[in-house]
């Protein structure tokens, strides 16, 4: 992937017309306005769209019969989450290959209205294994690696809530966050217990909400809206689906292999970032994916939150949107943090601008830690 | 008259995992196993995980193991889940070597007093004449 790099440019990125309750949206319309407002950041049109990437339950079949268009190239991969982090890897070689010369990657998901939404899911091992214990929902398995981390490591309540409050100062400053009040760590360790070690401010919000991403190859790139912001790397990996099946809990493989790729196609190291954006669900996963990533050594990635590298002001600025936890958080978060490094690259974001950022990380994961997507991103190739 | 269930029941129970349900009816704790490799596994599946032979066996676990991991529940998120909160939902990890998933009783539902790596073993819950499960308690 090394002669990639940089070949393929984010051109488009938005969200849905609105985010949050929206028993009035579809799911299936919150798909179609991120994908219309993308396109249209883009400027480019519907038309121009030939590749067609989404996860979830809807196929990228029915988003081009939706949107009265007929793809040539289709990828549907769903690993959780994560999917559309990996999906501009996998758009960068269809386009590089010439497979499709404009590519969106889009999610909606009516996540806390279901308007829309069949729930129907393959629960053969869970439905076995899981639920009848009481099992169901991620803060139900999150829980497990991040207490394990705890025993391993001697990490506390307080740590995972130092990651609650610096994202909230974050949301602070977007205007498009749900929750913008600051908090304090006390208010974390005060807020309702739900799944021990979790409380209440230590889970995502449950939104229903879209966002949709477009890319083109480099040299068209040039003609495009706004100034192109290229794929540097990209990385992905899978381990398991089954927390009891994750190998060496709390180190992610699965993420480790998405970051080793990524960092190796883009040609950068740790330190190169300036601007890092991972997926919050639980306030425990930023840190954790910043071991499993090499950012730091094991039991060491809630230093970031703790002396304040990761806040508004800080060295090392990370979930700059107000992440999952306080901006938006519909259930397939990734496509969020893309959106918001896209625009920090661009040097869009206002009083949450993070200045001269050169180079974003993002990495997400799909289920609990199972599997993971990286790109890298710049505005300078 | 039945008694209402207290927890949601497997449906469907796998082709691939009736030798562990069988052996739950009859109070045995059955892990399958790599005919060639030797090494017990866990969930149940046709091919073996570590050197994907198809020669699957199975065998009887002890009942023993360790608190791999642990959460305490203050509420249900599955309404078919009737046992009322606090509970704790645990990852044990067997002396065979496989970890499962299952609740921890017969020990107060609170952080201070669960701990990881305590020993535990397995006890027997009857839910329906085709269903028991497995749950865990501190090893006596
Ligand atoms: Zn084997």
């Amino acid at each position: 992937m090394k002669e990639l790099s940089n070949s393929v440019a984010i051109v488009g990125v938005d969200e849905s017309d609105e985010m949050g309750t929206l028993p009035h949206v579809s799911q299936l319309s919150l798909h179609l306005q991120a994908i219309h407002n993308a396109v249209t950041d883009a400027g480019l049109k519907v038309s121009d769209i030939d590749g067609i990437f989404t996860a979830g339950q809807h196929s990228p079949a029915l988003l081009g019969e939706a949107l009265g268009i007929t793809p040539r190239y289709v990828d549907g991969t769903t690993v959780g989450g994560c999917s559309f982090i990996m999906m501009v890897g996998h758009a960068v070689a269809a386009l590089h290959h010439g497979l499709c010369d404009v590519a969106v990657i889009s999610h909606g998901e009516s996540g806390r209205s279901g308007t829309g939404v069949t729930r129907n899911r393959d629960t053969s091992l869970s439905g076995q294994f899981e639920m009848p214990y009481g099992f169901g929902g991620a803060p139900t398995y999150f829980g497990m690696i991040t207490n394990r981390h705890m025993y391993e490591y001697g990490t506390t309540l307080e740590n995972w809530a130092d990651v609650a409050v610096s994202t909230r100062a974050w949301a602070g400053l977007n205007p498009k966050a749900k929750f913008r009040d600051p908090i304090t760590v006390q208010d974390v360790l005060d807020s309702p217990p739900l799944f021990y070690p979790f409380n209440l401010l230590n889970i995502c919000l449950v939104t229903d909400a879209g966002g949709a991403v477009v890319l083109t190859r480099a040299d068209r790139a040039k003609d495009c809206a706004k100034k192109p912001v290229y794929v540097r790397g990209a990385g992905e990996g899978t381990e398991h689906t089954l927390v009891t099946n994750m190998t060496d809990i709390p180190h992610s493989k699965a993420t480790a292999l998405s970051g080793n790729k990524a960092f190796e196609m883009a040609g950068v190291t740790h330190s190169d970032f300036d601007h890092i954006m991972l997926y919050d669900a639980f306030t425990s996963g930023p840190p954790m994916m910043l071991e499993s990533l090499g950012f730091c050594k094991p039991g060491e990635g809630v230093t970031f939150f703790e002396d304040g590298k990761s806040t508004p002001g800080g060295t090392l600025p990370i979930n700059t949107n107000g992440g999952g936890l306080s901006y938006t958080h519909s259930g397939m978060y990734g496509i969020f943090p893309i959106i918001e490094a896209v625009r920090q690259q661009r040097g869009e974001c206002g009083d949450r601008q993070v200045p001269g950022a050169k180079l974003s990380l993002v990495n997400g994961m799909g289920g609990m830690l199972s599997a993971a997507g990286t790109i890298v991103l710049s505005h300078e190739r | 008259m039945e008694t209402e269930l207290q927890r949601p029941l497997p449906t469907p129970m796998t082709p691939e995992a009736m030798p562990y349900w069988d052996g739950l009816r009859e109070g045995k704790l059955m892990l399958p196993k790599c005919g060639d490799c030797d090494t017990p596994f866990f969930f149940p599946r046709i091919i073996c995980p570590h050197c994907h032979s198809r020669n699957i066996g199975w065998m009887q676990a002890s009942g023993k193991g360790t608190l791999y991991s642990f959460q305490i529940a203050y509420r249900a998120l599955n309404p078919h889940f009737k046992i009322p909160p606090p509970y704790v939902l645990a990852m044990v990890e067997l002396e065979e070597g496989p970890r499962i998933m299952s609740n921890l009783i017969n020990i107060e539902a609170d952080p201070a007093v669960v701990k990881i790596g305590m020993a535990v073993e397995v006890v027997y819950e009857k839910q329906t004449d085709e269903v028991t499960i497995p749950l865990f308690q501190p090893a006596s």
